[in-house]
């Protein structure tokens, strides 16, 4: 299997060292890019397909399909990002199996105008997060972002939570970059909204 | 500058990839405009919660019945 080599004088990613190690068939060196990725690749999966189970199932079948697939990967794009694609891809079938006979697109809902203009312009309390215990603050962020279009959730939870750039985000979803911008801000700006109800500093200054 | 304006380049603000021509203009905003400051901090504050709180544990004994998975698809031929 071919060796991906360094461009020019550019420094090797660590990713490619493994990727190359386990192309020749060290399987420990894929067991630690598992390692390194399993939390984010079941947390991308949670998110699309709201189901545990289903989560569960795509990590292991993006990860055996990644291994499966080594020796396509060009190394033109991080590991990473290519094994995100390989888990939304798993996760958006997933989620059309459960919804049989109903198609499941990353364009569902996002034409609602909701929250794209701001309408609870109260300051929040200084740290909201020491409002709440961990477990309760943990809930109220699942409960609102589960609230959100499928076609926005992926997209901040790919940019902002799990950090892929624009650009990633936008070839990982098939989506161009204004659109991913555009989903992007409407959903930053409908999660704010909705957790306002929670962290706004009340007229009266109590919680 | 409106507030409409101002909100339509806010994520790149946000991001800080807004061309520098336009810096000044959307700073100039914010300082007469109190509703648009507390849009972008409580937008700012949404994002970084999202990202310091894992709301999503992996589950107990996942990695290890991943890790046998690959290894049984390794003895089949890797």
């Amino acid at each position: 299997m071919p060796i991906i080599q360094a461009q020019g004088t550019e420094e090797v990613h660590p990713d490619i060292l493994l990727v190359n190690r386990a192309r020749e068939g060290d399987v420990q060196a894929f067991e630690q890019l598992v390692k390194q990725y399993d939390r984010q690749v079941f947390r991308i999966a949670q998110h699309i397909t709201q189901n545990r189970e289903d989560a569960e199932d795509v990590v292991q079948d993006a990860f055996l399909k990644a291994y499966e697939k080594l020796g396509q990967f060009q190394g033109n794009s991080k590991f990473y990002t290519w094994l995100v694609r390989i888990a939304v891809n798993e996760s958006l079938m997933r989620l059309r199996k459960r919804r049989t006979g109903r198609m499941v697109s990353i364009d569902e809902d996002v034409e609602t105008e909701e929250g794209s203009m701001p309408r609870d312009l109260a300051e929040w309390r200084p740290d909201p997060e020491m409002l709440y215990g961990q477990t309760e603050l943990a809930e109220i962020l699942r409960k609102t972002i589960q609230g959100l279009p499928p076609g926005f959730r992926v997209v901040f939870v790919l940019r902002d939570v799990e950090g892929l750039s624009t650009e990633e985000t936008a070839e990982t979803l098939g989506l161009s970059v204004p659109a991913v911008k555009s989903r992007l801000l409407r959903a930053r700006l409908q999660l704010r909204e909705r957790l306002s109800r929670y962290f706004r500093k009340n007229e009266d200054g109590t919680k | 500058m409106n507030c409409s304006e101002f909100l339509a380049q806010l994520g790149d603000f946000i991001d800080n990839q807004v061309p520098t021509g336009l810096v000044a203009d959307l700073q100039a905003h914010l300082e007469g405009c109190e509703h648009c400051v507390i849009t972008m901090q409580t937008t700012q504050k949404t994002i970084q919660i999202y990202r310091n709180h894992e709301i999503y544990d992996l589950p107990p004994g996942l990695r290890e019945r991943l890790q046998a998975a690959i290894l049984a698809k390794c003895k089949k031929g890797c």
